[in-house]
């Protein structure tokens, strides 16, 4: 638009000469170096991250769960065991199974038998290669106070070693899976979402970090990587899978998925294979022979927080008979336990 | 094209040109922000388990900051709407100074969201499946980066026009104010739905936090350019008549009433009905199980808000020394109620009854402050610039216009602070 063969110009005043001088030429020399070593300072600390640490071309390019093609997926595998392989130094397999045709997974909670030993949350930990430092639970069981089902008056770090208290009960909370879920609904960037099966399940190579899902769960079942997890050298469990088990980068989300890596290939749950009670039930619940269905048909069923809607596909239950209630309330039994 | 880029050199070198205050205050903003940024790379390599925040309070003080600082942006549109909706013309030479201050909030709202997410090198995944409209943050995403580009259409334009000495075509930007207005409401809304839509958060779970950001942002936003406009007209020759500060002052006042009357009912319904719901507002006011970080915070902002009303009902802040006052103690008061006394809250207790508080570590501040000091940077050189261009000193004709060979370009001949 301008005229090009014009030359700037600043009419009514003598154009400054440039300050050429040795004092200027000093002075403007040592703001540009104190500025200088100024940035470099702040982004010194970058110095200390690791180049595994960067994710490489293949992280940065790698496609949403639900777009990958069968050879991306193989791809993303190898890379996973490749990652796993360089920083834990151990090979482990990594599978995706898929959801089974006609399975509706639930998971049923007797509070009439649980006795608060905490087996299940460190068979988990184990089982789903948990972060031992910062340490991360996916599994929370609450000392409840007899006469009342409220958790704010409940106590989440009662000693195991004494349990179970005669005046108390205790209710094991982890993800519930829900058919409304709240927590994929607020997801900005679809990194997590409910599997056929009902599971809800996070893509950790998708996750942004924003820790939404995790204001939005109304069972505190969700954990977020505050730091690079650390597991034990020798404990990785190598029965790894894409959407559940697998060791996570730090900055993501992660919960229980149920076991899938097992359950979906015929197995149970970690937490329900290690119970010494039998309070945990698992199954099929659109198979009318299964043990939760019939749980669900015949047994008193309290849902946790039935009022937020959220549907959820894990549920507790009482017993009539045989419940450890029904023995007369005595001193609190030697039982050790973890 | 030629003229636009010399138009934003004749800016940038505008931007350096000062008096030593003006070189201390950049320096001293410079220095705080690269503070934010060593604090930003130990959190980029260490993770954010150098904030303060834990799986119980997972959301902290960049999150406060930024639904703080979206109320801040709405600053524009209180003083675009007397202009160009009920023709008060007092209004009209500062408008630019709320879009402006708009720009460099929502610059500052977009950094703390950043700097708050675990993994930013997958920002790209926001474009690849971006989960709209179901999610509430990617209408906020939408909604902020949509302002920020309307404003700075609107105020990027109204100086270009300046600039090059012409005036401004009306359906270049009279669509796009009204258009701006209507945005800066949503992006309150917005923001706010992002909390009230969980289920699960009953400190948030209620209607009445919508309203409550608007009327604390239009109490907020205008103080604020309250006290810009008197820094303005302190140090530099632009005139900003009294009739504006007052006008604003009254948009002050009546916001600040408001806010305080939706503070009441929503502490009434809270406290009366003393349901299991109360636990978030118990330990926000009284404490809760013997633990009260935030109490001592909540009562002095309350205090602030109070004494702030009062000053603002009375003639007495007719003085602009009792205005600045009030206006500083709204600012703050505001900040720690809309900040800290928002958010913290409805993570105590935990969905699970437990109660584990929240206390931000050097880290975080250090960032925080960085974050500030880049966003009060960056309001500097708008103003810096927009000031000489709007008044006619600075134009492209004056500049480059009439042909004398062997002139230098000499931004300091444009007359400065």
């Amino acid at each position: 638009m301008a005229d090009a063969s014009r030359q700037p110009v600043a009419p009514g005043t003598p154009p400054n000469p440039p300050d050429m001088s040795r004092r200027g030429f000093l002075a403007k020399g040592g703001v540009a170096v104190a500025g200088l070593s100024a940035l470099a300072a702040a982004f010194s600390p970058l110095r200390h991250l690791a180049p595994e640490d960067l994710p490489s071309l293949e992280d940065f390019l790698q496609k949403h769960y639900k777009e990958m093609t069968p050879a991306d997926k193989d791809r993303a595998l190898a890379r996973i065991r490749g990652q796993v392989r360089r920083r834990h130094r151990v090979e482990v397999r990594v599978t995706d199974p898929p959801p089974l045709d006609g399975v509706e997974f639930v998971y049923g909670l007797n509070i009439s038998r649980c006795i608060g030993c905490r087996r299940c949350v460190h068979a988990c930990v184990q089982e789903n290669n948990l972060s031992r430092s910062p340490e991360i639970q996916y599994i929370r069981v609450l000392e409840m106070e007899k006469g009342s089902i409220d958790v704010e008056s409940s106590d989440h770090h009662y000693a195991s070693a004494q349990v179970p208290r005669p005046d108390k009960w205790y209710m094991p909370v982890q993800c519930h899976q829900c058919a409304n879920p709240p927590c994929v609904k607020v997801c900005p960037v679809e990194a997590t979402w409910q599997e056929p099966d009902g599971l809800v399940v996070i893509d950790y190579d998708w996750c942004i970090g924003c820790r939404y899902c995790e204001a939005a769960c109304p069972y505190w079942a969700r954990r977020f990587n505050f730091a690079e997890p650390q597991l034990p050298e020798g404990s990785i469990n190598p029965n790894v899978s894409y959407l559940s088990n697998r060791p996570r980068p730090k900055g993501v989300m992660e919960k229980c998925t149920f076991c899938l890596h097992r359950t979906r290939v015929g197995r149970l749950p970690a937490c329900l294979e290690v119970c010494p009670t039998g309070s945990r039930k698992f199954g099929n619940v659109l198979d009318p022979n299964s043990e939760v269905h019939y749980i669900l048909k015949h047994k008193r069923v309290y849902v946790l927080k039935e009022d937020v809607g959220t549907l959820p596909r894990f549920f507790y239950y009482f017993d009539e008979r045989g419940s450890r209630y029904a023995e007369p309330p005595g001193p609190a039994r030697p039982q050790e336990a973890s | 094209m030629k003229r636009y880029l010399a138009f934003l050199w004749d800016c940038f070198r505008l931007s350096f040109v000062g008096d030593w205050r003006y070189h201390l205050w950049m320096a001293i903003l410079t220095a705080v922000a690269l503070g934010g940024v060593y604090a930003y790379c130990h959190q980029l390599v260490h993770g954010l388990v150098t904030t303060g925040m834990t799986d119980q309070v997972s959301w902290g003080l960049y999150i406060a900051n930024f639904t703080y600082l979206v109320g801040l942006a709405a600053a524009a549109a209180m003083l675009v709407i007397p202009v160009y909706v009920y023709r008060n013309l007092h209004l009209h030479d500062v408008v630019i100074f709320g879009e402006l201050l708009a720009v460099a909030v929502i610059v500052m709202c977009l950094l703390f969201v950043t700097v708050d997410l675990g993994r930013p090198d997958r920002f790209l995944h926001l474009l690849l499946r971006f989960n709209f409209p179901i999610s509430m943050l990617t209408w906020d995403v939408i909604a902020l980066n949509g302002y920020l580009l309307l404003n700075l259409h609107i105020c990027g334009y109204l100086i270009y026009c300046a600039y090059c000495g012409r005036t401004p075509v009306k359906s270049f930007y009279i669509p796009f104010v009204f258009v701006a207005i209507a945005w800066a409401i949503s992006i309150h809304t917005v923001t706010a739905f992002l909390y009230v839509g969980l289920g699960g958060r009953p400190f948030w779970n209620s209607a009445i936090i919508a309203p409550r950001f608007l009327a604390s942002a239009f109490a907020a936003g205008p103080a604020f350019i309250i006290l810009t406009l008197q820094i303005v007209r302190h140090y530099t020759r632009h005139r900003v008549a009294d009739d504006a500060l007052l006008t604003l002052r009254r948009i002050v006042q009546v916001a600040m009433i408001i806010n305080l009357f939706l503070l009441a009912c929503e502490v009434f319904t809270e406290f009366y009905a003393d349901t299991r719901h109360l636990a978030s507002a118990h330990y926000l006011y009284l404490g809760l199980h013997g633990r009260n970080a935030l109490v001592p915070w909540i009562w002095v902002a309350i205090g602030m808000n109070l004494v702030a009303t009062a000053l603002l009902m009375l003639p007495a802040s007719r003085s602009l020394r009792t205005l600045n006052t009030a206006c500083l103690l709204a600012i703050v008061g505001i900040w720690i109620e809309k900040g800290m006394g928002l958010i913290i809250p409805a993570f105590v207790p935990t969905p699970l009854g437990e109660v584990v508080e929240y206390l931000p570590t050097m880290h975080e501040t250090l960032i925080c402050l960085g974050i500030w000091a880049f966003g009060l940077l960056v309001y500097t050189i708008l103003v810096r610039v927009s000031v000489p261009v709007l008044a006619g000193e600075l134009t492209h004709a004056r500049r480059w216009g009439s042909p004398a060979p062997g002139a230098v370009p000499a931004p300091r001949s444009v007359p400065s602070s």
